[in-house]
This record gives C-alpha cells, structure tokens and sequence, in this order.
C-alpha cells in the first residue's frame, strides 16, 4: 500500500474496491462489467468532489504529500542531459538547492531547483529542502552563468523554505536571499519559475523573482507556513486550518492576487498518482510561457520583470 | 565629543513615548533612569548604553538639517486586502496603531539635507505593528528610492521591523522583491544607499533592503537576523552561542560595515553623506 494522507483514504478504499472486483471477475469467470463500470463512475465522482472540496490546509497536506513529484522528478521526465554545477565557490555545495544546464525543446536551459530528498538519509543530506546561504549563492553563480550565455533560466521550488539555523545565520542568509532578489532583475534571459509544492516564505522567493510564476494546482505559497501564522497569531495549534485559509496562499488565491500568472493543472487524482501526466501538463505550460518570452529583447526581459514586481500589493492613499 | 557638525544632536532632546513619568527602569540593565536624562541621552541608557526604541519622528530629527525635511506618501495607508482576521481583525489592529503613532503607516519617508547635502530617506517605526511591512511600506519605500533617482540622490533607510505582515499574506512577500527591485534601479543610477539597522531588524526586512546598503551601519546590541531566535532553538535544538544575531555578531562576520553609538550616528552620516557624493561641496 503506498503511503497516503488521512483525506484521500475514500478514494484508496474504492479503488481497492474496484480492483477486487476486477480480480474476482476474472477468477470466477462471472460478468460483473456493470457493477464494475457503475464503481468506476463513482470512483471518478468521488476525486473530482475530493479536489473541489479540498479545504485550504488540506491543499497544503497535498502539497507536501510524501508522494508528490520533486522538482528532481519533473526534471528527469522533461528535461534531457541534465549536468548538474555544483558548490557557491565561496564555502560550500548545498544541497537543499540543485541546479545546472539541459535541454528542454532541444535548447539549452538553466535549471535551478529545490531538493528535499525521499527517504530519511536523503532528507537528511538535503535538510528536508531547506536551504543555506549557499544555497542562494550558488543559484546566483548559475543564473548569473546563464545570462552569460543568453540560456533562459527555469526554476522549480518546493521548500518549507529557507534554514533557520545558527550557521545560516552566521554566514547571513538574510543577505543571501536580499540580493538574489535585488540581483534577478538585472537579468536579460527569460526566468520562469514554478511552485511545484511547497513554496516557503523568502526561502522560494529567494529563486523566484520571475517573468512568469506559474503555480501547480495543489501547491501553496505563502509569506509563513500555516504553523507558523498559528502559532504567532493565536498562540494555539489548533488554529492551524484557520491560519491556512486566512493567509490565501492555495493556487487560485495566487491567481486571483496577480502574484502566478498560470494554474498548471495536475492529473486528476493529483501529481503524485501520475508522474508522467503530471509533468506533461508541467512541461506545456513551460513550453508555451518560454516560446512567449524568447520573442522579448533584454531590455523587455528586465522591464516585464520589474514591472510584474513593482505593480504587486494593495493599498490607499 | 562634539564637532561642528553635530551640535543640533547633541543638544536636542527627544521626547520618547514611554509613559510620562518622572523615573523609569532600564530594559537592559534595570538601573533607575529620570526620565529627563533619558532625553537629554537621546533615549540611550547613561548607565548600560541600551539603545531604547526612537520613532520615526525622533529618528529623523536627529539625522537632518533643522526643518529641512520633506514628507513624501504621507497619507499612503495599508488596506485589508485579504480581509484577515486573526486573533482580532487586522482593520482594527490597523486602526489602534493609527491612534496609537498618529502615523498613517510603520515608515516615513520623505528628502532633507545634513549638512546641508540632499538625500531621501526612509524612517520605520517600530511602535506601528512590530515595523512590519505590508503592501504600503513596500510601496513608500519603493517610491523613496524612486524619487532619489529621479532627483539623483543618495539615499538612508533607518530600519526596524519584525518582518514581512502576515495580515498582507503573499502581498506582503511581493514587497521583499519590489523594494529589492528598487534598490536595484537605485544602484543602477550610480547612486549610494546607507542602511542604519537598529534593534530589532528580523525576518523579511532583513531578508530585502536592509541587507542591501553600500553602507550599512547598526546600533550597538541591535537584534539582527534572518529567523528569529525562538525558531532557531526551536528547530535546532542547540543552545545559541553569546551574543547570537547582535550587531557585534554581524560585524564579526563580515556582514556590517560599522557599529555606531547614537549618539555618533549623525556625526558619522554626514561624513558618509559627504564621502559618498565624491567629496562634492553643496
């Protein structure tokens, strides 16, 4: 049994279901198509109502389902000759954050992705996609390498976000993080980046400041994670569904703020039952926004960026 | 020790917003302060040299030429764009702190001289909502810096703040970015920033423009980090070393240029003013 979250066990148990009914048919030789078929068709109900239906905190679940596809998987389904760079040249190789050249569309692209790692020694090596400054450095020293070059730039994000820890502190990772953002729009090359699951506070920002941001559907993005806004703002952990829904931060919320410029729909039991269709829809959407892109000069580059950033936020006066 | 240049510091006195009393105690070192002396010290503990919190008013006054300062936004406010509602409404959280600062926002921004040299500057004040930025004090100091190309001028932020808004949700995180696009677009004029971070400057403010200054300078044992200390224990389970994320801790590290005592800090910024236009004469 694949491991699965406590709001998807109906779905699981009527496959189950259906696929006993299936194996019993054949055992027995008996015609049960129409039982099987009316099943089915509930089965199909029942996901559709689930990701309708899914509650703010429970996107969130989803997006940190231990199933889900990593940026790494996305990667090796839609890019090819991946060679990975590695290390900041300034103290060390993080890596929570991965990146180098490939192909995509048969042209060279810059990757630069998160990496949270599947198992507990490659979540550990990875500090669970939590990044250090050298994270940030090292993805500044490859998309600065990228611009070079004229090789657009692609990132892929899914971090519970940056580390806070004693070393990040002590090599400044408020610093490291402030100028990628300050140094991204001095880019001439197309920048496309996706929120593929978790898109954690400065630490996702930190690699996303973009012409497109496009989010997938059962991704979130957001200044705190939902705990964190909880535990600040009502001092209890029960608040966690009510710090989820009032911070906005589901994919159609990002939508509708202007801040994603593209829902990448997901397969309909969601990405993490179908890695290949999932990255197809992905690989689409990455398709379409860097043809779009690579008609712009730099200078449209730079100015596009900026002013997608600088029209960001509400206010009066 | 005073200079030609900073007799109006020296002999201000800054009223402070602790309640109106005789005597207080020191946060820091518990030592019973008058309240007068307090002022004359610009709100610096004679005893332990604790930087009490100034506002932004306060800050200003003692960075400029007498009445040269120009507000710019002063109205621009925050709305609720998300409509939260946390442990109270962020309307009336809004509202309080209004009342509160008479402030319409956590920052003040506007142009002034010292030493009769023009530069724009930026003020937050800590008391508006922890200094935190939302979608208004993003958008004045974007616009600060902006009016600093279009005038070509050197431009101060004088930082304070808990961080990004959280009432502001995402919005609030877009504005890490604009105002790092503006420092950006300031660095790309050839123009110079001077960041004075003072206690505390954490999480998103850190992570943006305060971290961005040709020059930054802070206030001596001012709180300044990434993630705050609770979090870090929290999550690492170690005990912080001494002096974990003061301005001495990022000046051993090489992340600061210098410590400045208050009571310096105008001397210093006018040399600095001076420095960064090329050593012209205004």
């Amino acid at each position: 049994m694949i491991s699965c979250l406590e709001i998807e066990k109906p779905i699981l148990e009527l496959e189950d279901k259906v696929g006993e009914l299936i194996s019993s048919s054949l055992d027995r030789d008996a015609d049960l198509t129409s039982g099987i078929l009316l099943l089915r068709e509930k089965l199909d109900l029942l996901k559709e109502h689930f990701f309708l239906n899914l509650s703010p905190i429970e996107k969130v679940q989803m997006a940190r389902h231990p199933q889900r596809p990593y940026p790494a998987d996305y990667i090796s389904l839609l890019f090819s000759d991946f060679l990975e760079l590695h290390g900041d040249r300034r103290y060390a190789d993080d890596r929570a954050v991965f990146g180098g050249f490939a192909l995509f569309d048969q042209q060279p692209v810059m990757l630069i992705a998160t990496r949270k790692g599947r198992d507990l020694a490659s979540n550990m090596a990875c500090n669970f996609g939590c990044a250090h400054p050298e994270g940030y450095r090292k993805a500044w020293r490859l998309m600065r390498l990228a611009d070079k070059v004229g090789a657009p730039i692609i990132t892929l994000v899914d971090t519970p976000g940056a580390y806070p820890g004693i070393g990040a502190e002590e090599r400044h990772i408020g610093e490291a993080i402030a100028c990628n953002l300050r140094d991204m729009f001095r880019l001439s090359v197309p920048v496309i980046s996706v929120i593929t699951g978790e898109g954690g506070s400065g630490g996702a920002l930190g690699i996303s400041v973009a012409n497109r941001l496009l989010i997938m559907a059962n991704a979130y993005y957001s200044v705190i994670t939902p705990e964190g806004c909880a535990a600040i703002l009502w001092r209890n952990n029960e608040a966690v569904p009510k710090a989820a829904e009032a911070l906005k931060l589901t994919s159609d919320d990002l939508k509708n703020l202007k801040v994603a410029d593209e829902i990448v729909r997901e397969p309909a039991d969601g990405a993490h039952r179908d890695y290949q269709k999932a990255a197809e829809l992905l690989g689409e959407a990455l398709l379409r926004h860097l043809q779009d892109l690579r008609k712009m000069s730099a200078e449209q580059l730079r100015q596009d960026r900026y002013e997608k950033f600088r029209n960001l936020g509400l206010f009066l006066e | 020790m005073s200079s030609p240049n900073n007799t109006t510091a020296n002999n201000q006195q800054v009223k402070s917003d602790i309640p109106a009393g005789l005597w207080l105690n020191c946060k820091s070192c518990s030592e019973l302060l008058y309240q007068s002396s307090l002022e004359e010290n610009l709100q610096v503990c004679p005893s332990c040299g604790f930087h009490f919190s100034l506002t932004a008013a306060q800050r200003i006054k003692m960075l400029v030429d007498p009445d040269s300062f120009q507000e710019i936004d002063p109205s621009l406010h925050s709305c609720d764009p998300l409509n939260f509602s946390g442990d109270g409404s962020y309307a009336e959280k809004l509202l309080s702190s209004k009342q509160k600062t008479n402030l319409q926002e956590a920052v003040v921004c506007g142009s002034a001289t010292l030493n009769r040299i023009p530069y724009a500057l930026a003020a937050m004040d800590f008391r508006f909502m922890g200094a935190s930025m939302g979608s208004a004090v993003g958008e004045k100091i974007t616009r600060m810096l902006e009016m600093a190309v279009q005038r070509s001028l050197p431009a101060l932020i004088v930082t304070a703040s808990g961080g990004a808004r959280m009432q502001e949700g995402i919005l609030s995180l877009m504005q890490m970015a604009k105002t790092s696009a503006a420092v950006m677009r300031h660095d790309e004029a050839g123009l110079p920033l001077i960041i004075i971070l003072t206690n505390p400057t954490t999480g998103g403010v850190t992570a943006s423009f305060a971290s961005l200054g040709d020059i930054i300078l802070a206030e001596p044992k001012a709180l300044i980090g990434f993630a705050g200390p609770r979090v870090i224990k929290q999550t690492t389970q170690a005990d912080l070393p001494e002096g974990f994320q003061s301005a001495e801790f990022l000046l051993e590290h090489g992340f600061i240029d210098r410590i400045v005592e208050r009571k310096k800090l105008r001397r210093e910024l006018g040399l600095l003013l001076h420095y960064l236009g090329g050593g012209r004469a205004i």
